[in-house]
């Protein structure tokens, strides 16, 4: 990675749920390993997510879901990134999302999908690697 | 064709995941952004350039939301550029705007894009003046700057603005006295936000006998505007005042203006890379080192250092007939 670059992040909270503290934390500690976090605030459809990623140019997309509607609104969204050209951004999950719908969310284009047991630590280190290790295959 | 190229025809056709990628280009001084700018300013020029600036927390990201609300009204387009502070501990950032502007987000006429400040205030101007280049020539009506008024760095951004809108919102203490040095200068308009508040009304009245005498650069005298963000009451008479700044500058000169502004920005520039060159043609000589060491050791002082360093620069490359 170039020396002035620095990983952009997108946290995101689509649906209905009425409070974000998770997804605040998430923001907190990607900010504090040196990421750039842009939050964008409660109840987000599919398509405000999307347009926000793509304008803000993200490496990637943090989705914190507690409502139950991961199954339409997390396949909705990356539906929306390959339409508009954005597979590139790694798209990660996190939130009260059952074992049994991870395979099947993965298939629609989600990287990963955290779950409550998640340290935020693990998270970043996740981020990094996967985002460096891509900008090395770029080289 | 180059990727530049590329990315610029395509932003040309309307394409925003082009304009984000040429940001991020600029955002990160990728060896690209020169060309990309170079490329792109033929077709600059065509935007009105707000600057927004006040202290943390006065209402400018709600306030920026209502006001491209009217500018929308009129169809026209706009693109934001929101910039906030970079954390001196992690080197990361909590960009954090966009929270105030979800009625924006997927209005295709709108543009938003949060960015950092990265802890380097020369860095960031330069940033924020080529991002702003890009959202003009992406054909953007308007082009709306906001930074938290923290210090030189805001005041630098704000340079590129046509016209500076400085808030402040009662509860701040002194609330003139919140505005950083340079602020109450650079203003064109001052907004008084949460007016919904009731000592609004004092810092009304401290800001109007502050500004009294005052006139800008353009011999503007600068107004005064009391505005509620979250309910948008009295945005219509900010933007109003803006039209009506735009009207002056244009009919007294704003050829004089442009002049201005464009050799403010050749003479950043320039000191810039004057700086980056003569570095480079220094690090690459002995004498660098041995004048390191002999301040390091006392023997000179860093003043007669640089001196002897920059003669030794200028003086190299002799023309023929000069001593
Ligand atoms: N009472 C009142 N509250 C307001 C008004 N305008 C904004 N606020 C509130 O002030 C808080 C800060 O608003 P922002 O728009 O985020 O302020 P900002 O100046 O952009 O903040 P930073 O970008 O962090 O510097 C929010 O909770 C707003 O709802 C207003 O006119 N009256
Ligand atoms: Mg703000």
């Amino acid at each position: 990675m170039e020396s002035g670059m620095k990983i952009r992040v997108l946290v995101a909270k689509p649906g209905l749920d009425s409070h974000d503290r998770g997804a605040k934390v998430v923001a907190r500690a990607l900010r504090d390993a040196g990421m750039e976090v842009i939050y964008t605030g409660l109840r987000q459809t599919p398509e405000q997510i999307v347009e926000a990623a793509l304008q803000e140019d993200v490496d990637v997309l943090a989705l914190s879901i507690l409502s139950g509607a991961h199954m339409t609104l997390l396949p909705a969204i990356t539906g929306l990134m390959e339409e508009r050209g954005m597979s590139d951004v790694l798209v990660l999950a996190g939130g009260i999302i059952p074992k049994e719908d991870i395979p099947m969310l993965k298939e629609c284009g989600i990287a990963d999908v955290f779950g409550p047991g998640t340290t935020t630590d693990e998270l970043v280190h996740y981020i990094r690697g996967k985002i460096e290790s891509e900008a090395k295959n770029l080289e | 064709m180059t990727h530049a190229e590329k990315l610029i025809r395509n932003m040309l056709k309307g394409d925003k995941r082009a304009t984000a990628r040429l940001l991020s280009i600029v955002e990160n001084g990728l060896p690209q952004a020169q060309e990309a700018i170079s490329l792109l300013y033929p077709h600059t020029g065509n935007a009105h350039i707000v600057g927004i600036t006040g202290p943390s927390g006065v209402g400018k990201s709600t306030l920026v939301e209502k006001l491209v609300g009217e500018i929308r009204k009129k169809d026209q387009t706009v693109g934001i550029v929101a910039v906030d502070p970079t954390s001196p501990f992690s080197g990361g950032a909590f960009l954090g705007d966009r929270i105030r502007m979800q009625s924006l987000s997927t209005d295709q006429g709108v543009f938003i894009r949060s960015m950092a400040s990265r802890g380097n205030p020369g860095g960031v101007a330069r940033a924020t003046k080529d991002a702003v280049k890009i959202l003009d020539a992406a054909g953007m009506d308007f082009v709306i700057v906001e930074t938290v008024g923290a210090g030189q760095s805001e005041v630098e951004v704000m340079r590129i603005a046509e016209v500076v809108v400085v808030i402040l919102a009662p509860g701040l203490g002194d609330e003139i006295q919140a505005l950083k040095a340079g602020q109450m200068e650079i203003g064109d308009i001052f907004v008084v936000n949460k007016s919904d508040i009731e000592s609004a009304d004092r810092v009304v009245v401290d800001l109007k006998s502050t500004l009294a005498m005052k006139t800008t650069k353009d011999g503007w005298r600068p107004e005064v505007v009391k505005t509620i963000a979250t309910t948008g009451a009295g945005v219509d008479e900010l933007m109003e005042k803006i039209l009506e700044h735009k009207e002056y500058v244009e009919s007294t000169g704003s050829e004089k203006t442009r002049r201005r502004r464009v050799q403010n920005e050749i003479e950043s520039i320039l000191r810039e890379k004057a700086a980056e060159h003569v570095m480079r043609l220094l690090e690459e000589t002995i004498q660098f080192n041995e004048i390191v060491e002999a301040v390091g050791a006392l023997k000179k002082d860093p003043y007669t250092a640089v001196d002897e360093l920059l003669l030794n620069v200028t003086a190299k490359p002799k023309k023929e007939g000069e001593a």
